[in-house]
């Protein structure tokens, strides 16, 4: 920027004509030339000085109490002019943080990367949107050699940077248990101690977790404190949440999860989410979980990755485009049997 | 040449006189207004600090002149607590008053050079320069 000096004659000129003409186009002359000094930081003890000299200028025989009190006017300028030079540069400092914040968000999005796995007969559609740069909102897959899917699900309550934090420890723990664990109450189990040892009793994670073998297409799951899933059946055509008791991670290195079993039918599908689905808020009203899981069986023919993103879209509008909480859907079709 | 002076801090009166004479010493030295008043309140921030943290101390001035400038300096010096963590006081919306732009930040924009020393239970000397412009 060009440093900008400030034109004495301009302003005087400005002053004048409006003394003169009390017209309005004086006054929009004025608000173009606030607008300029604010654009080279001009402080505002130094506009009432150009004010005064102008002044001055105008009226030489200037009674000296007006002169006098317009220096009075200036001295208490002085703080205003301080608190203006540490708004701009907190504002500086501001977007430091936004684009540190940026490069954080974009490297998290690479660490927690997952690939979905493919499987025969299973079709699977995931997402997951955070609310604000960071997601507190995680997701997972594995497959074996055998098929076989472990899928993980988690929420850490608390958002941005300190939840993102504690998800790349989930991800790095999850990525570092034996092949051979793949019960899904032994995996709680496991998460559980490391987050107990190494999280501040202040943040919480929930975290579902599923088995599915592909032998008899069956899925374990084990849940802590996590959103319940639901399972809809094709035969009876209706939902069934699945329900599954166990502590959120972190509270004691003694919980114990159950684990629960289900049997997936031709056209079954499982529904997993966090509660940036369940508790989406329309106006002041939290919907229920009938009219969640209504539109996503309105969905549910459709492919699942389509579903899933179509169901996202369906919440984002309805919350005006402002998602309130990160937002993770998961659905598991089970196509042949 | 060199023209020292000093103002005692030991009542709040105190800081007005000292106010009066950096005002005094600036408008000599061919300051503007808009300066004179911003080396006012400079002094004023600091000779509070003296009367509310230490109690007890002094603001000296001096007519410095290099080859192609004058400028004043200003040096508050006090034997009172000291400061623990310079790094934080130097912070914008440290000081009590919220951050409203004024304390030892708001010194350091009101002036063009600005140093300060303190060591925990000894005290604490800043010293704050400002050109003739
Ligand atoms: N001369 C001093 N001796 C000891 N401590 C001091 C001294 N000057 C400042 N401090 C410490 O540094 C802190 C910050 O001082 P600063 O003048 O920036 O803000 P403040 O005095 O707290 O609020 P204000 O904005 O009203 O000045 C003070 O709260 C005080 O603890
Ligand atoms: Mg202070």
């Amino acid at each position: 920027m060009e440093p900008f000096r400030m034109d004495v004659n301009k302003y005087k000129e400005m002053l004048q004509k409006y003394l003169y003409t009390k017209d309005e186009n004086a006054l929009y002359q004025a608000g173009q030339f606030s607008k300029q000094t604010m654009r080279h930081n001009i402080l505002p003890e130094e506009i009432i000085n150009i004010h005064i000299q102008s002044l001055k200028e105008i009226y030489p025989d200037l009674p000296p109490t007006i002169d006098d009190s317009l220096n009075f006017l200036l001295e208490t300028m002085i703080s205003y002019g301080l608190a203006y030079q540490e708004f701009i540069s907190l504002r500086e400092k501001q977007t430091e943080l936004e684009s540190e914040i940026a490069v954080a968000a974009s490297m998290q999005q690479t660490l927690l990367s997952t690939k979905k796995p493919n499987v025969p007969g299973l079709d699977i559609g995931s997402i997951s949107v955070p609310a604000h740069q960071m997601n507190g909102d995680y997701y997972h897959f594995v497959k074996d050699r055998h098929q076989n899917i472990g899928i993980a699900i988690a929420d850490v309550i608390g958002k941005g940077v300190p939840a993102a934090l504690a998800m790349s420890m989930i991800k790095y723990s999850l990525d570092s248990l034996p092949e051979t664990m793949r019960n899904p109450s032994q995996v709680l189990q496991s998460l559980n101690r490391v987050v107990e040892r190494n999280v501040t009793a202040s943040m919480f994670i929930t975290m579902f977790y599923g088995w599915y073998q592909y032998e008899t297409c069956t899925l374990h799951y084990a849940s802590a404190g996590h959103e319940p899933g639901y399972y809809y059946s094709a035969k009876d055509d209706r939902f069934y949440e699945m329900k599954t008791k166990g502590l959120v991670l972190g509270v004691s290195d003694e919980a114990n999860y159950e684990q629960v079993k289900v049997q997936l039918e031709k056209n079954d599908t499982i529904i997993l989410f966090t509660d940036g689905v369940t508790e989406c808020r329309v106006g002041e009203r939290f919907l229920e979980i009938e009219e969640v899981l209504e539109v996503i069986k309105a969905h549910m023919h459709l492919p699942a990755q389509e579903a899933v993103d179509k169901v996202f879209r369906h919440f984002e509008r309805l919350q005006d485009f402002q998602l309130r909480d990160d937002f993770t859907l998961i659905i598991l079709k089970k196509q042949v049997s | 040449m060199e023209i020292k002076s000093c103002v005692k801090i030991r009542k709040e009166w105190d800081i007005v006189s000292a106010r009066q004479m950096g005002r005094e010493m600036a408008k000599e030295l061919g300051f503007g207004t808009v300066d004179q008043a911003r080396i006012a309140t400079a002094i004023s921030e600091l000779a509070r600090n003296i009367y509310l943290y230490a109690e007890d101390g002094q603001i000296d001035y001096e007519v410095i002149t290099e080859v192609n400038r004058r400028g004043i300096k200003i040096t508050a010096h006090d034997n009172g607590p000291g400061i623990e963590d310079l790094g934080r006081v130097m912070e914008d919306g440290y000081s009590t008053s919220g951050g409203l732009g004024a304390g030892l930040p708001g010194v350091k924009r009101l002036m063009n050079h600005f140093d300060l020393q303190s060591e925990p239970g000894k005290g604490t000397t800043v010293t704050a320069i400002k050109w003739v412009r």
